[in-house]
């Protein structure tokens, strides 16, 4: 039986590298991976959860986060795709049409 | 079993620390795709398997294969980065991580009750995934009590592939009319879009 907090522990950080990945990358895709890993992190403290309660509804959760996950993907990357098109850079700081 | 999670767990670690640290964007994919993988492995000690089938297939498999077509159909050159403002940026985002991860271990030790502190005890005596595996659980709660969250999460794929289609075409042929020279005059000749 693998401790509750080492798992809890694990998440956070897994999560805490997906939160500096956003923050320190400026490449959209690499951004695009890190919210990946954080959401990763998340299903991870839900499948500890229902495992140390004897629950099956942590994982039914983790199953809809993949469901949306991989719908987010899709529309992420295409909008990507699109801006690429648009601006020929990924770049999320060469993107500043917003910044007055 | 702790020996092999502790393998896992290093793994993980190590792999999404280099999926933010890396300079290539294919290899970073790459070392995603190995974090998914050992977080299959773990997901597998947990006694969840299906979750950890699910895992490989759908994330190591289908999102990640997006990922690198992506990156491949995009032709990305190395991510350079330089300058006094980009060390100064590096800096702030390692300072928030290390803030958001002192709040968590801060949270982390101060449990909220007795006892272990941070779940209530089991839900149920027995695991229901015990004997019958886990697939089968799965499959029965699935099917009865999150019928209609199932069912909703059909429409959700379907909205989303519809997006993918409109976002992607869209885009084609806005840049087809805008690279054709000047705007044509406009005119009864015009024809109407074909929506």
């Amino acid at each position: 039986m693998i401790p509750l907090s080492w798992l809890l522990a694990l998440s956070a950080v897994v999560f805490t590298i997906g939160v500096v990945g956003v923050l320190v990358r400026r490449n959209a895709l690499v951004i695009f991976m890190s919210v990946e890993l954080m959401l990763n992190a998340a299903n991870l403290t839900f499948v500890a959860f229902a495992n140390h309660m004897k629950s099956l509804d942590g994982q039914i959760f983790v199953f809809f986060v993949m469901t949306v996950a991989a719908a987010e993907v899709a529309i992420g990357l295409a909008i990507i795709v699109h801006l690429f098109r648009l601006r020929e850079t990924v770049f999320v700081d060469e993107i500043h049409l917003l910044k007055g | 079993m702790i020996p092999l999670f502790l393998g896992f767990a290093a793994l993980l670690v190590a792999t999404s620390l280099l999926v933010i640290l890396h300079k290539n964007p294919v290899t970073s994919a790459l070392f995603l795709v190995l974090a998914f993988c050992s977080l299959a492995g773990i997901y597998l000690l947990l006694h969840a398997e299906f979750l950890g089938m699910v895992q490989i297939v759908v994330y190591a498999g289908a999102i990640m294969v997006l990922f690198l077509f992506v990156i491949m159909y995009l032709n990305l050159q190395h991510d350079v980065e330089t300058g006094v403002q980009i060390a100064v940026r590096r800096g702030i985002g390692w300072l928030a991580g290390a803030a958001v991860l002192l709040t968590g271990a801060t949270l982390f030790g101060v449990p909220a009750g007795g006892g272990s502190g941070w779940a209530l005890g089991p839900a149920n005596a027995v695991d229901p995934a015990a004997g019958a595996g886990n697939v089968r659980a799965i499959g029965r709660e699935l099917y009865s009590r999150y019928l209609f969250p199932f069912e909703l999460t059909s429409v959700l794929l379907l909205v989303a592939m519809v997006g993918v289609i409109v976002i992607a075409r869209g885009g084609a042929r806005r840049g087809g009319a805008r690279r054709g020279g000047p705007p044509p005059a406009a005119g009864p000749a015009d024809p109407p879009e074909d929506r």
